[in-house]
């Protein structure tokens, strides 16, 4: 058993490079695995785009993270100042060096204070660069940056041929090397191209400035003999150091739950097949200003949290306070959610920084949280900092990241009219898998909100129009009321209500007339009964005297007659 | 492989900085030595210092082109790299005015 592992398992490595972990968040998922092990790397990119940092990093993840002791070759700023630029990031270099994981070594070269004359070679540096890595068995080397050599000498021949043999030398000696170069004027990547020394592994930052808007990218050009996305991928500097976002999933191959999950709203979840949304769908509630988008949203968070989950809401409009504010006026609380953890705000301006800044930093918020559920309230205005293609693109790979974390996502936009055309609300309504749009349906001099479920994918929903209700107890979902003139809201659903009711009151008072008229009625007829009644018995009585007077005038005869008989005979 | 020119009066303190035995060292010694006999003699002293002994010295001096030559004093401290084969080069560098040959 253990032999078939093994010979599956060696066969995949085969032809693998070995590489060494960055340690920079999302660089080594890009490279699979990282920069090749004992090799250099260039990373070369314009003044200011993060090269320095790029390899302070890499020595500091390295020494903290893996245990790689590193050399640090400063051609630019003293150990001093290397140490206190990198100080705000958390890396604390002095310690570093004082637990012999980290070397640094300045070399200054002043071209005034240097005159060349016949032959030389670098053999110096080298033996600085050896004592350096032999003294903590390093693994690791940054030379930062090393064309600072071709400022001070003046003999480039020499140069470029040291500088071959340094990098040669640098694979003997076995340490994994990041070299950065700076972009010049030329079409080179470097100013002296350097990128001619190092061909194994060659990576371009970038620092572009796009509508006032800065975003930092970064693309390998260059990786000899390993698969490595090949795409800009944005990344930033931030208190923590550099996160770089891998962001475009390259299979659609995400996990599907059945589970369902509430939306805080016992009628929509009627509505979405009697349950509720799919955990780890994505969900859209659009509609225009005022309807009640953000309600909609907390009410799911609010939920979300009431179960005991974690939710991370993004607001691009309002500060979390009004936010918490504006929904205890409707009779939702979510402070007591906030001061449990359970719900987390973050609140930023769009145009802070570019959309794809606005990606990684969603992207290291959500994997510091680990939230089940995320809402981004709303996603339109982040149109303001990126055309409709990008925020696309943004929202795709986001969520992308999502489903594959299986975290329900919701979003909320502002169609910012009512004609605006249904399907392309950011484009962003076919990614979904459940849009719900919030209308305002004007009516009888008032604004009322109908909901509709445009789609949900995977679960029988329902067609109908529903009014969304917000009051000062919560808010809820009212069946409209459908009139002769059409789908009725608001107080129009009222007033045909009421008018309902009269016409009941009325139909009753109708009823009791026509019992009345009934009883009257009867009554009529019963006394008729008892007239013909009596005018029978009369007739009857009539017709029963004649009967008794025959009766008696037989029987007086009779009598009569036997009294004669007897007075005949004598008797 | 450390070599000491003593005299009494120092006035000039160099110091030549090497990797081993090369031919580039050799030469840049050689020079050094005609040099200094000829226009500073009596009040140098040379050190040879070999990196491949002590690496460590590399980082003091700011070392990182072999053969290099360092005039500690006077100050302010003065680096000329290289074989040293051109003489003018290697005064003007050291800042020393040449003996005038009659």
């Amino acid at each position: 058993m253990t032999k078939e592992v093994k010979t599956e398992k060696r066969r995949p490595e085969f032809k693998q490079l070995a590489k060494t972990p960055t340690g920079i968040a999302g660089l080594d998922e890009l490279t699979g695995g990282g920069i090749p092990a004992g090799r250099p790397t260039l990373i070369c990119g314009e003044a200011g785009c993060g090269k320095t940092l790029f390899g302070i990093e890499f020595i500091v993840k390295g020494a903290t993270d893996y245990h790689e002791a590193g050399v640090l070759v400063a051609f630019e700023e003293k150990a001093e100042e290397l140490a206190t630029n990198v100080s705000s990031l958390g890396f604390d270099l002095d310690k570093l060096q004082k637990d012999k994981l980290l070397k640094i070594d300045y070399v200054h070269i002043d071209r005034s204070e240097i005159e060349e004359t016949g032959e030389y070679d670098l053999d110096g540096l080298f033996i600085r660069i050896g004592h350096a890595i032999d003294s903590i068995g390093a693994k690791r080397i940054v030379l930062d940056t090393i064309e600072n050599l071709f400022a001070g000498l003046s003999n480039q021949a020499i140069l470029r041929a040291e500088l071959r043999r340094l990098f040669q030398w640098l694979k003997t000696k076995g340490v994994t090397a990041m070299i950065t170069g700076e972009k010049g004027e030329g079409p080179g990547l470097t100013r002296q191209g350097l990128e001619e020394y190092v061909s194994d592994c060659v990576i371009l930052l970038d620092h572009r400035v796009t509508d006032q808007i800065s975003t930092r990218r970064l693309r390998v050009i260059k990786y000899r003999g390993s698969m490595h996305g090949t795409n800009e991928y944005p990344f930033m500097i931030d208190e923590d150091g550099i996160s770089v976002l891998p962001v475009t999933a390259l299979k659609l191959n995400k996990e599907a739950s059945a589970e369902r999950v509430s939306s805080g709203m016992p009628s929509l979840d009627k509505m979405l097949g009697g349950k509720g949304f799919y955990k780890g769908s994505s969900i859209l509630v659009s509609g225009t200003a005022g309807t009640g988008k953000t309600s909609f949203a907390s009410c799911f968070a609010a939920e979300t949290c009431r179960k005991g989950d974690r939710c991370l809401y993004f607001a691009f409009e309002e500060s979390p306070n009004q936010i918490i504010r504006n929904m205890t006026s409707i009779d939702m609380n979510l402070q007591k959610y906030v001061d449990k953890g359970l719900l987390k705000f973050h609140a930023s301006r769009p145009s802070l920084y570019g959309l794809e800044q606005h990606l990684v930093a969603m992207h290291k918020m959500i994997r510091q949280f680990k939230p089940t559920v995320v809402v981004f309230d709303p996603i339109t205005n982040l149109i303001t900092v990126g055309s409709v293609r990008d925020v696309k693109s943004m929202l795709t790979r986001l969520i992308d990241f999502l489903l594959d974390a299986q975290i329900t996502v919701m979003f909320t936009a502002l169609s910012l009219n009512t004609i605006v055309n249904e399907q392309t609300d950011e484009g962003v309504s076919s990614l979904v898998d459940t849009w719900i749009m919030v209308r305002d349906i004007e009516f009888n001099g008032e604004r009322n909100r109908g909901l509709y479920i445009m789609k949900s994918r995977g679960m029988s929903h329902s067609n109908q129009v529903r009014e969304f209700v917000i009051t000062d107890k919560g808010i809820d979902l009212v069946d409209v009321y459908l009139g002769p003139q059409g789908v009725l809201t608001g107080s129009a659903r009222e007033a045909q209500k009421l008018q309902e009711l009269t016409n009941q009151v009325l139909h009753k008072n109708a009823l009791t007339m026509k019992d009345r008229e009934l009883d009257r009625k009867r009554q009529v007829l019963e006394s008729k009964i008892a007239n013909l009644k009596s005018e029978f018995e009369t007739t009857e009585d009539e017709l029963n005297k004649v009967y008794t007077e025959e009766e008696l005038i037989k029987k007086v005869t009779e009598e009569n007659r036997l009294e004669l008989l007897k007075r005949r005979r004598g008797e | 492989m450390n070599e000491l020119m003593e005299t009494n009066h120092a006035k000039y303190e160099l110091r030549l900085y090497v990797a081993g035995k090369t031919a580039k060292s050799a030469t840049a010694f050689a020079n050094l030595k005609r040099y200094c006999e000829e226009h500073l003699k009596g009040q140098y002293v040379i050190e040879v210092i070999d990196l491949l002994v002590k690496p460590q010295l590399a980082e003091g001096d700011q070392i990182f082109a072999i053969p290099t030559l360092v005039r500690k004093v006077p100050e302010p401290i003065r680096k000329i790299i290289g074989d040293l084969s051109n003489e003018e080069k290697v005064l003007v560098g050291l800042d020393i005015r040449p003996v005038i040959k009659n």
